[in-house]
């Protein structure tokens, strides 16, 4: 977590507000330290206590005291992998991928007009895309399935990439349009005044800057992709099911096995789980709209 | 370092201001890859899934998930190895989302399943509305599949103008099961046709909540499917109705405001802990762990009940009648069963799939391969006539065959009543009106409101239905 | 270099912006005119032939039905009161963890995981593992007790779990904001004699000003449309005790199949979330409208 070091090496100008005026006292860090460690671990320990419990056996997971020593065993997995997650993991990935480059292919030229060159109306347009999110999509599924019936494209992935492009487009107008704003004016105008192209100008001036900005971007979009439910159980069946519907198909009726389920709800948000730890800080970028730099 | 957003507030303004008067010649380019890609997406929104192999035809089979469902799908590669063109593939939904997917797929056409599985509360609907393809045709031309074989009460549960719309995967009615080995510790005795008020009383003697054993599991969990068909049992069975031949909505009588304060009162004070949230899973493991004395639910559970690899208390169950007070018996009919949707592309493959599933020699391969305990029951006589199912389910199998065939869709209780079902009602308004009546049944028993705030409630929804029909 | 007329300029300008532009007006802007078309219907899914021409007897019906209103109550409940608990939380855990302290690299990597993990799997987690009535590790940490948190308290049920996970997205951004504050104005109100609180008070909070509305409008877009949690947790029960608008609008469409019911519901909901959201908007555009815009 490379990220983390070089992110407190920028806070040594603001001391801890806790310390009071008078030299801090050694004891009162270290309960601080300590406690911080305990909220964190609180915080941590469910999702923990999800992936122990899906190298268990169906017998330990169900005790009563729950145990925390157990003989481990990969058994669960390959029980999922065995109800046929594979496909659905195949699924969300593509949704994911490929939504995710739709999104910046539209957005990217997007928020250059909204930013480095305003069109007029700049503030109404970003207005309404911000607007679509506030809509409850919960009203719009009914006509979605409708339409989506009617073309014949209901339980394809190629619906759920076009929703999910619809639904992750407004945010990362906004988010990269911040990331344009980034971009300092004197550059252009030396560019410009060499006479470059706007298209060089952007490749070669730009593109360089917002990089970081772009990724950001798709790190938010790729966590909202992966983990989208509504359009996924009401949109798909056999063929695009992605793989919150296989977690939500997989509580069978017939028992809950509370192991053999952690091990899919361990399969399912490992992905983004991982993608978020190694990218803390660009995560916090995206989400603040690019408040935070 | 980090520049502060606030900063942001001071920093260039000008809106629209221009930026010089030269701008890229090749601006567009941006605009053209992005059409392009529209374009892209547009074209390919129309085609359909990845990897369809030619010559193959691929047969998509919606089903709710449960045990016996689930065998099905682990001996479906036989069938693909027998049928060298067919290929299939399931998608395995819990109770309520099958229900939901599987309606609106068939009533708007939507064509993604050329199987799905309903039950005796679709069929007939569906079949008047033109949805289903009409097996009989099949039915008739396929050797040795032999219709009259199936339970009468299901086969007519599922057909149409005497014509069969699905054909039964199994089928079910509802019964008691019982601890044998708590009752004999206990001193109690389990009547041969017992009464609700004596498993009010049984209940109150078997409830022990230090050792956290309830005295019976019944389902509080909200869903027509769910707590709503036991509780529909009971309503029957104490006399009352949903509704009067003039399809006045009766609710609030006296007869059904003592059921649902039996009901409550019992799964409240007896019931499992949870209730509001327990339906046949949550019961079947409460139970399968031993954690109550009593469960009243539907007859497939024996099969989970009896198997060592999901129940602790195999061999230790005893089985009764569903308990009645007013009528005679009182036990639901349930079949969850196999149909075609008219839009589906490949019937003749989708029927090849649906009359092996449902076949005789199907229930010798599952006995063969997966155990005895495992057939799907309630479907067909001769199941109850093979030697080794008699006795693999000695302790249950007449009791289900029997209450399977007492069970009275046409008559369902005391009084007439201008509807079909017993633990539904044969309308297309119940899926949605029972789930509401449920959800305030299952407010009731989670203490959130009283049994007649809930009656009153449901009353209102049962009201405006019978409207439309008067 | 070619001299246009303004028109082409203008469309030039605007060209980047419209295939975004017009994707998401097809995409999000045609399902809600057929709403809207719908709302006017009398339309059940499951009896064929019954769609009509009905007015506004859909919406006399939202109007009238008390358990809308009891949904609609359950969902401000829902989005403020989980938004506000999670900024609070937030908020302390930031001061935490805006220290100097062994590991907290991996503390903020521990407290951010509940935001990353996929909702279905997060609300199957609190509802299996941590608040099952017998096995659940929330009553063993409470001494083996047996409350039945999902019946007894549906809606904080629900609540718990979007707090859970909410909070994590909360705490970055504020601890985001703490570490932007320039420490000299901090160090020069110590010298004055300012107390830690008093500091908080008029430095920290001001300071932090538009990271909390960024949070509270951020949090309340995604929170208002929580769908996954109530269906997951509790299926909007007991009753409707834990059901919020896009649930219980589903539970219309996809189980009452009542197309022109859950359609007028959907076009109260939408005109009230405009209501709502334009105040919101006005917000984000104060905080960072400002931030470079125009």
């Amino acid at each position: 977590m490379a990220a983390t070091v070089e992110e407190t090496s920028t806070t040594t100008s603001a001391p801890a507000r806790t310390e009071g005026p008078r030299r801090p006292s050694r004891v009162g860090p270290v309960l601080l330290t300590t406690l911080t460690w305990i909220v964190a671990i609180g915080f941590f320990f469910p999702v923990l206590w999800m992936v122990l419990t899906a190298f268990k056996s169906e017998a330990a997971a169900y005790t009563d005291p729950p145990t925390l020593f157990f003989s481990p065993t990969l058994e669960q997995f390959r029980a999922v992998f065995d109800a046929g997650i594979g496909p659905y993991l195949a699924n969300s990935l593509a949704a994911t991928a490929i939504s995710t480059i739709f999104v910046l292919v539209l957005a990217t030229p997007a928020a250059f007009a909204v930013s480095l060159r305003p069109v007029e109306k700049t503030q109404d347009v970003l207005f309404f895309f911000i607007s679509t999110k506030m809509l409850p999509v919960v009203a719009a599924i009914v006509p979605i399935y409708v339409v989506v019936n009617e073309i014949g494209a209901l339980d394809n992935i190629w619906t759920l990439i076009v929703l999910y492009t619809a639904m992750n487009l407004p945010i990362a107008v906004w988010m990269m349009r911040s990331f344009f704003l980034e971009v300092p004016k004197e550059l252009l105008e030396a560019a410009s005044i060499d006479g470059a192209s706007l298209g060089r100008t952007l490749r070669e001036v730009v593109l360089p800057i917002i990089s970081p900005g772009i990724f950001a971007t798709a790190l938010i979009c790729v966590i909202f992709a992966w983990n989208e439910f509504f359009f996924a159980v009401n949109l798909t069946a056999a063929n695009a099911g992605t793989v919150p519907v296989f977690l939500v198909g997989f509580i069978t009726s017939e028992g809950l096995y509370w192991a053999r389920l952690s091990a899919a709800a361990t399969l399912a948000a490992l992905p983004v789980v991982l993608a978020g730890w190694f990218a803390q800080n660009k995560l916090v970028q995206g989400l603040s709209f690019g408040a935070v730099k | 370092m980090r520049r502060s957003a606030a900063d942001g507030a001071t920093g260039p303004r000008g809106r629209g201001a221009p930026h010089g008067p030269r701008r890229g010649a090749r601006l567009p380019f941006l605009a053209v890859l992005a059409v392009g890609l529209l374009g892209l997406v547009t074209g390919c929104s129309g085609a359909g899934a990845l990897g369809a192999e030619p010559g193959v035809q691929t047969v998509t089979v919606a089903i709710v998930s449960n045990s016996q469902m689930k065998d099905a799908i682990k001996l479906s590669p036989q069938f693909e190895a027998e049928n060298p063109g067919i290929r299939m593939r399931f998608v395995s939904l819990s109770e309520n989302e099958a229900r939901a997917k599987i309606t609106a797929s068939v009533a708007t056409g939507g064509g993604e399943f050329d199987v799905v599985m309903i039950s005796n509360y679709e069929t007939p609907q569906w079949a008047q509305n033109g949805w289903l393809t009409d097996l009989q045709p099949l039915v008739d031309s396929t050797p040795g599949y032999d219709p009259a074989d199936f339970i009468p009460t299901v086969r007519d549960s599922l057909s149409y103008h005497g014509h069969m719309y699905s054909v039964p995967f199994y089928g079910e009615s509802s019964f008691l099961m019982y601890r044998k080995d708590l009752f004999e510790q206990a001193g109690l005795v389990m009547p041969a046709q017992p009464t609700w008020q004596q498993v009010a009383d049984l209940a109150a003697k078997l409830t022990d909540r230090s050792k956290g054993r309830a005295g019976i599991c019944l389902r509080g969990k909200p869903g027509w499917g769910e707590m709503l068909a036991p509780f529909d049992t009971v309503l029957n069975t104490f006399g009352g109705r949903w509704y009067d031949p003039q399809w006045h909505a009766q609710l609030t009588s006296p007869q059904v405001q003592q059921a649902a304060q039996f009901y409550v009162d019992l799964v409240r004070n007896y019931g499992e802990p949870g209730a509001a949230q327990a339906g046949f899973s949550e019961c079947a493991t409460q139970f399968g762990q031993g954690n109550a004395a009593m469960w009243y639910d539907a007859t497939s559970a024996a099969g989970t009940v009896e198997n060592p690899d999901e129940s602790t208390v195999v061999g230790k169950v005893g089985y009764a009648p569903a308990p009645v007070v007013a009528t005679p018996s009182s036990g639901w009919l349930y079949s969850w069963s196999l149909a075609i949707p008219k839009t589906s592309p490949h019937p003749d493959a989708a029927w090849k799939f649906m009359s092996w599933m449902t076949s005789k020699q199907y229930m010798q391969r599952v006995g063969t391969q997966l155990g005895w305990t495992s057939l799907p029951p309630g479907s067909r006589l001769s199941t109850y006539r093979i030697p080794q199912y008699q006795q693999a389910a000695a302790a249950f199998g007449p009791t289900v065959l029997n209450a399977i065939q007492s069970a009275n869709p046409q008559q369902p209780t005391v009084q007439p009543v201008p509807y079909q079902g017993v633990q539904f009602l044969r309308i297309p308004e119940f899926q949605d009106l029972g789930t509401r009546v449920s959800q305030q049944m299952s407010a009731a028993i989670a203490g959130q409101k009283t049994v007649q705030q809930a009656l009153d409630q449901s009353q209102e929804y049962a009201a405006t239905v019978g409207e439309s029909y008067q | 270099m070619t001299t246009r007329s303004p028109r082409s300029e203008g469309w030039v300008r605007r060209a980047p912006l419209l295939p975004a532009l017009v994707f998401t007006i097809v995409v999000t802007q045609i399902p809600f005119l057929l709403t809207i078309y719908y709302s006017f219907q009398s339309w059940n899914l499951v009896r064929p032939g019954s769609q009509h021409f009905v007015g506004f007897d859909n919406y006399v019906a939202v109007f009238t039905d008390s358990q809308f209103r009891g949904v609609a109550l359950n969902t401000i409940i829902m989005t403020l009161g989980s938004v506000v608990i999670a900024v609070i939380l937030g908020l302390l855990l930031a001061l935490l963890l805006n220290r100097h302290f062994v590991g907290r690299g991996v503390v903020r990597t521990l407290l951010v995981t509940p935001f990353l993990i996929t909702p279905v799997a997060a609300a199957l987690l609190w509802k299996t593992t941590l608040l099952d009535p017998t096995y659940g590790l929330i009553n063993f940490v409470l001494g083996g007790q047996t409350i039945d948190w999902i019946s007894q308290y549906p809606l904080a049920s629900v609540m718990a779990a979007l707090v859970w996970q909410w909070t994590p997205f909360m705490m970055l951004l504020l601890l985001a904001g703490l570490q932007s504050m320039p420490g000299d104005q901090v160090e020069a109100a110590r010298v004055d004699g300012a107390g830690a609180w008093s500091i908080f008070v008029e430095l920290t909070l001001p300071h932090l000003r538009r990271f909390l509305e960024l949070g509270i409008v951020l949090g309340a877009i995604y929170l208002v449309n929580t769908f996954d949690a109530v269906y997951m947790i509790t299926q909007g029960g007991p009753g409707t005790a834990s059901a919020n608008l896009p649930f219980y609008i589903y539970q219309r469409a996809f189980l009452g199949f009542d197309i022109g019911q859950s359609a007028a519901m959907g076009v109260v909901v939408v005109i009230l979330t405009i209501i709502v959201a334009t105040f919101a908007l006005r917000l984000v555009f104060r905080s960072f409208g400002a931030a470079g815009e125009s």
